[in-house]
């Protein structure tokens, strides 16, 4: 499935090829920390175990402070 | 994935569980609630003082010290909200622009207190004379100015508490810091109250999100739909509390409890750190010479700093 990624600390969005199921697996192949971030779903935040759709897009927030 | 409490959708995995976007927010709040009551960081007499940046903590932090008041019936006007303006172009306007606004919406006076005014320097100005002459990073400079600042204007302002936005994550990350570094008598000071003893130009030091995680507190601001802008300092920089943040957070994610695990044997053995400092009398707070505010030594940080940019 493809999915579409955008990360608060970046401009613009990427689209990623992603075979496996969950939002921890999708964080796993962006090499991404899930304690580090939170991910957004149609405005709603989703956990870890929760099933992707082909086609979802998710906005990845990191919760380190900016300071 | 389901609320372990009810049947809506969570929005949080936490060691007990998944929790919705209710439970989440009265879960936290509950916890922000029982460490302030536990510790006894707020009196009822007290005037209090919360030092904010703008930031998702010192927000959080702000907005659930006045719920707490509210809630158990506390004169909310003595509350206050301080905002340091440290100098830094492009970054500084952005959050204060917003902690305005959060501060006018949620009926909080807020007090600007500004570096440049202070020490006739900004940040900016200050840092490339500092560095060239002592090799100080911007975030010494920064830390050394904004904890003599706030000290100093919260007690002007009649403050008896400072309420402070540090997290589980920031006081995980400085007891391992410590710890590599061996500096007990700087370890002494942490815990939900920081410091060893009163001393009379010292405003007490609190930190009711003690025991939230960052991540649990990002998502309490998104969930509450407060305003935090993530612009990063053009400062930050990658040193050792950066790379002991990324261990510790690699750390939690294979085995869970690991940063509530470093608090809770940090605070078993902090009552003896603490004994231990008084006794040995290393940590005896003096007046600086230069300005009267508290100082470990002689003369305290800020005024080194600024001797340093007078004559160099």
């Amino acid at each position: 499935m493809e999915i579409t990624i955008i990360k608060e600390t970046e401009q613009g969005s990427k689209k990623v090829n992603f075979s496996k199921q969950t939002v921890k697996e999708i964080l796993e192949q962006l090499n991404i920390n899930p304690e580090t971030v939170l991910v957004v779903r149609n405005k709603e935040v989703i956990t870890e175990d929760d099933p992707l759709n082909d086609q979802d897009t998710l906005e990845i927030l990191n919760v380190v402070s900016g300071g | 994935m389901q609320c372990t409490k009810c049947n809506e959708k969570a929005v949080i995995t936490l060691q007990h569980g998944n929790l919705c976007k209710v439970h989440f927010i009265n879960y936290f709040e509950d916890k922000v609630f029982k460490t302030i009551k536990k510790y006894q960081l707020i009196d009822r007499n007290d005037i209090i003082c919360v030092a904010t940046s703008g930031g998702k903590d010192s927000l959080s932090v702000l907005y659930l010290t006045k719920k707490y008041l509210d809630k158990y019936k506390q004169d909310t006007s003595k509350l206050f909200a301080l905002l340091i303006d440290e100098g830094i172009a492009n970054y500084r306007e952005t959050t204060e622009r917003d902690l305005k606004i959060f501060c006018k919406e949620h009926n909080v006076t807020l007090k600007v207190v500004r570096a440049k005014e202070e020490f006739n320097y900004t940040l900016d100005e200050a840092y490339p004379i500092i560095n060239e002459k002592t090799k100080k990073k911007p975030c010494n400079i920064c830390g050394v100015w904004r904890r003599y600042l706030l000290n100093k204007y919260a007690r002007i302002y009649k403050a008896t508490k400072l309420i402070t936005g540090h997290n589980l994550d920031d006081e995980a990350q400085a007891i391992i810091m410590n710890n590599f570094k061996a500096n007990t008598k700087l370890a002494a000071h942490l815990g939900p109250i920081s410091g060893i003893e009163d001393y009379k130009l010292f405003v007490q030091r609190v930190k009711p999100l003690y025991f939230c995680t960052e991540k649990e507190t990002r998502l309490y601001c998104l969930l509450k739909g407060f305003q935090v802008d993530f612009t990063e300092c053009p400062y930050s920089q990658q040193g050792l509390r950066a790379s002991v943040r990324e261990m510790l957070n690699d750390f939690e994610n294979k085995y869970k409890g690991t940063k509530q695990g470093v608090i809770n044997s940090f605070l078993a053995v902090l009552p003896l750190i603490k004994a231990n400092q008084i006794k040995t009398n290393e940590s005896k707070i003096k007046n600086c010479k230069t300005c009267n505010e508290p100082a470990n030594l002689e003369i305290c940080n800020a005024c080194k700093l600024k001797e340093v940019l007078t004559n160099g």
